[in-house]
């Protein structure tokens, strides 16, 4: 009853506000993606060094970015693998916190 | 304790030389001393709105580049003994003055006055780089207008980038009426959004043009809704307490059915 009365006083679904705040939302989306060069490269080197323990990978085709969908951002990396790595992890004692890198 | 505040907003036009002409005033006519700086180098502005145009003789470019002392730069109110302005150079471009000169004048300046007030010129780029440098904190002028909404969030980021405390949000020009229709984003619609906290809110007010046309601030006269919001302002950033206007709630036909059944929404 009172859901009928605002649609025909306030044609709730269409209110141009709601339209705008969903534009909003979307196009911030976007705008927010963006990261700091300087940030950026400190990402990569870090994404470099942590699978080098495990995966012998080729630095200079690797290719990471941000990639926008209709409304969610993922962070896409695509990383060629020459070969996988066997035995103790390099570095030996360099722990790299509980549970993490027990290699077989 | 001195404070130097930004006020800025990315998108033009949306209130910033109105707020920082008003919020002075205001603060002025609470007893504090306070001296506006019209960072807009090539497009002044702040002055006419003040109505202190005619009062000009040098200008923050000769101060920065040593043609005169700071003190002779400083453009006394017609009402107030205690509110002053440093206006911009109209001939000269951004680039006539950097973020280290900024910083160096907007630190004399705090150590004479209680609140230095920089009204930014719209965009990202020098002009704004250098509204922003000798900054304490940073106001943001919005009004409910995707692209104003958008751009403030983009100033929020750069903000936080150079390490300012978080920016507080004043949101201009809202019409009760469309926001009630749901034809206008309201407050909650744009807090929501950018999430800051919000300074003000003023509506939109034929009283604006009014006082401009006069250069007159409207801070100054009580009948204007938009003077209340600006004094209101004042106070919070005083660190008063006090209540927004409620401009957001349905009032009217339709607030009063929804009351009448309980409605949440
Ligand atoms: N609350 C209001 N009600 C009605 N008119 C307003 C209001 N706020 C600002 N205006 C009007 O909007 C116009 C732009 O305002 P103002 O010059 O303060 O914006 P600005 O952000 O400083 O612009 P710029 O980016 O060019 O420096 C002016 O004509 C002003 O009178
Ligand atoms: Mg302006």
């Amino acid at each position: 009853m009172l859901e009928l009365i605002q649609r025909l006083f306030l044609r709730e679904g269409s209110a141009s506000k709601d339209v705008a705040k969903e534009r909003l939302r979307m196009v911030l989306v976007h705008d927010r993606a963006t990261v700091a060069p300087h940030v950026w490269e400190a990402l990569k080197v870090d994404l470099i060094r942590v699978i080098s323990r495990y995966l012998d990978i080729d630095e200079a085709s690797m290719d990471v970015q941000l990639q926008t969908e209709k409304d969610a951002v993922a962070l896409v990396a695509s990383i060629p693998v020459r070969r996988v790595k066997r035995g103790p992890l390099p570095g030996g004692g360099e722990a790299l916190g509980p549970g993490v890198g027990a290699a077989p | 304790m001195s404070e130097v505040i930004v006020i800025t907003s990315g998108k033009g036009g949306v209130g910033k030389t109105t707020t920082s002409a008003n919020l002075g005033a205001a603060l002025a006519s609470l007893g504090k001393s306070v001296v506006l700086i019209d960072a807009d180098i090539g497009l002044r502005n702040l002055d006419v709105v003040m109505g202190l145009e005619n009062r000009i003789v040098y200008h923050l470019v000769d101060v920065v580049e040593g043609y005169c002392r700071l003190n002779q730069a400083l453009i006394k109110d017609k009402r107030f003994d205690n509110l002053c302005l440093l206006p911009a150079a109209q001939t000269k471009d951004k680039t006539a003055v950097t973020p280290d000169q900024m910083r160096q004048l907007c630190k004399e300046l705090k150590a004479e006055f209680d609140f230095v007030l920089v009204d930014s010129p719209a965009g990202i780029e020098q002009g704004f780089k250098n509204a922003i440098a000798g900054a304490d904190t940073a106001i943001i002028v919005a009004t409910p207008e995707v692209s104003s909404v958008r751009d403030a969030d983009r100033i929020i980021g750069l903000l936080e980038a150079e390490s300012m405390p978080p920016p507080r949000l004043i949101c201009n020009r809202i019409r009760p009426a469309m926001v009630r229709r749901g034809d206008m984003l309201g407050i909650s619609d744009i807090l929501d959004i950018l999430a800051i906290e919000l300074l003000g809110v003023v509506p939109d007010d034929e009283s604006i043009v009014v006082s401009t046309n006069r250069g007159e601030p409207a801070a100054l006269s009580q009948g204007s809704r938009a003077g209340v919001a600006f004094r209101n302002i004042a106070r919070r950033v005083l660190g008063e307490d006090v209540p927004f206007m409620n401009l957001d709630e349905t009032n009217g036909f339709l607030g009063r059915l929804k009351r009448m059944f309980g409605s949440t929404r």
